[in-house]
């Protein structure tokens, strides 16, 4: 067995990284377990290496974001790219497999900085090919300089879903309409919360700059859009959606679906530790303080996995994090841990201003007005809305139960996609409110093994 | 249904895909690289043998699994193209739904 890190760090997106580059700069022997090929995470895909020009298609609220992953590679922190996490468990046991090979690592302290995931929004037809979240787009853009190539849809609500459509005009893509499905009178209700968003640095001139540069490419904005579908029989053909009372169709080969993020919650539902429902955010989320300490003493959060609050914070958070972290064990003490976070905690404070304001003026449609019974809820197992109705109208009282008599939630994806949705689902069902539904419970490995890698990884062991 | 910003030669990777031969920028992700060639779908289901194609892009959603150098199921969206790859579509349940 090798030598045991003093702290691992789960991501290299800009929690992941501040972090990281914080820890072993006060010494601690780090490493950095990331799924993708470079750091930078989804903020910062691709940002040490991407193929775009600096100037032109992203601003630089992206090329910001270089300078740290730089000093990530540069930190002494042993960062391992590729890497695919499927256990963790609560002895600082980290299952991973890399380049094929699985193994166990061993760490002292774990920080997961494991960011978000765009919400999941079911409705008639998000499986066919052609649709695709926001996000995805802005990954092909960042990662592979590639742009949508004929007739784009954007659909849902949030600042992404802006800022991809303003990246997109600029590579210039083509959008054949940005359907608005914000629900009626969320700016109204998010204007009292504007002064507070004052005190935080930067985001509503930057929403101005996104909703000015989308006026100004005369891209077709349509408010108010309800019940979206997506019709084809192989690949998508074309868009249907409600708008001012009228049923709208518009063809299209490419539809970017985006209604907000929600914290990846894998391992630390994986881990037990405890979960609260967070209203104004409508999605479940760990709970922690603001170091990122869990109940587990070993465990600590930072970034957007710990609650949505975006990239800017999570950088204070990650560094906020390995402070605490290297406080716990024994590398400093608190006294010191509180006189190195000073900027970084009034910084984070700043930031937390924009969200009651940000969550209120972009809240999330619900998926459950769109859906048909025929929408597949689970894509993995192909389990439908009707499949999960029935099976509630059966006695099923929890996602557990469904999952049990459906398969929804089985699949590979290990309800990453229908967790939430088919919570919400089992509430509505059971007249019971959604903070009373909780998620699927979670099981290792995280991830498809191969009985290869489990054997080759016992031998190892034994060895 | 993408096209590159800017043309991957001179140091583009070559890769087949479906058995047809593919020029792409080095360091980019399969699922990418599906995507700029045009080739959907990249996987039938293995319950009912919809069409399915990346989706997310980040490692979440699992539907863009497809079939690498004679492994299956491996995730496009994760997996950096290789020169000398060869990728094709995962079929999950042939035309007359046997696995």
């Amino acid at each position: 067995m090798s030598e045991p890190y003093d702290l691992a760090v789960i991501g290299a997106g800009p929690a992941g990284a501040a972090a990281a580059v914080q820890a072993a700069a006060l010494g601690l022997r780090v490493g950095v377990l990331d799924e993708q090929q470079t750091p930078g995470g989804l903020l910062y895909h691709s940002v040490t290496r991407s193929p775009l020009p600096r100037d032109g298609v992203l601003d630089d609220s992206y090329w910001e974001g270089a300078p740290l992953m730089q000093a990530l590679l540069h930190s002494g922190a042993e960062y391992l790219p590729r890497s695919s996490v499927w256990n963790i468990d609560r002895d600082g046991g980290i299952g991973v497999t890399r380049d094929g090979q699985a193994q166990i690592v061993h760490a002292r302290h774990v920080l997961l900085a494991t960011g978000a995931i765009e919400r999941p929004h079911p409705f008639p037809g998000w499986t066919l090919p052609g649709v695709m979240t926001a996000g995805a787009a802005q990954v092909l853009l960042k990662g592979a300089g590639a742009v949508p190539s004929s007739r784009v849809v954007l659909a849902g609500t949030g600042p992404l879903l802006l800022l991809a459509a303003t990246q997109l005009l600029r590579a210039g893509a083509t959008i054949m309409a940005l359907l608005d499905m914000a629900p009626p009178g969320a700016n109204l209700r998010a204007a009292g919360y504007l002064p507070r968003a004052l005190q935080a640095p930067g985001y509503l001139s930057k929403g101005l700059a996104l909703l000015g540069a989308i006026r100004r490419a005369r891209a077709p904005v349509l408010r108010g859009a309800r019940h979206l579908r997506a019709t084809g029989t192989d690949r998508l053909e074309a868009v249907e959606f409600v708008a001012r009372g009228r049923r709208r169709h518009i063809p299209a080969d490419l539809l970017l679906v985006h209604v907000g993020v929600i914290p990846n919650t894998v391992f630390t539902r994986l881990l037990r530790i405890e979960h609260e429902w967070n209203a104004r955010q409508r999605c479940w989320q760990p709970v922690s303080d603001e170091w990122g300490r869990t109940s587990l003493p070993l465990l600590s959060l930072a970034g957007d996995g710990a609650g949505i609050q975006g990239g800017w914070a999570a950088t204070h958070g990650g560094r906020l994090a390995a402070l605490d972290a290297a406080r716990a064990l024994g590398r400093i003490n608190r006294a010191e841990r509180d006189h190195l976070a000073v900027a970084d905690r009034r910084a984070l404070r700043r930031h937390r201003a924009i969200r009651p304001f940000l969550d209120t003026y972009f809240r999330p449609p619900s998926w459950l007005d769109d859906a048909a019974p025929d929408t597949v809820l689970c894509r993995c197992e192909e389990v439908t809305v009707g499949d999960v109705r029935v099976a509630v109208a059966r006695g099923s009282r929890d996602p557990n139960q469904v999952k049990a008599v459906t398969r929804c939630g089985m699949g590979p994806c290990q309800s990453r996609q229908c967790g939430q949705p088919l919570a919400q689902l089992v509430a509505a069902e059971t007249g019971m409110p959604e903070h009373a539904i909780p998620l699927h419970r979670l099981r290792a490995p995280l991830r498809p093994l191969s009985i290869g890698e489990l054997a080759a990884l016992q031998t190892r062991d034994a060895a | 249904m993408f096209r590159l910003l800017s043309d991957p030669a001179p140091d583009g990777v070559m890769l087949s895909l479906d058995g047809r031969s593919v020029l792409v920028p080095p360091g980019i992700s399969l699922a990418a690289a599906a995507l700029i060639a045009g080739l959907l779908p990249t996987r039938r289901t293995a319950v009912s043998g919809a069409p399915r194609a990346p989706y997310c892009m980040i490692g979440v959603c699992y539907d863009c699994l497809m079939e690498v150098d004679g492994v299956a199921n491996v995730q496009a969206c994760l997996t950096p193209v290789r020169p000398g790859m060869a990728a094709c579509t995962q079929r999950g349940l042939d035309a007359a739904g046997h696995v």
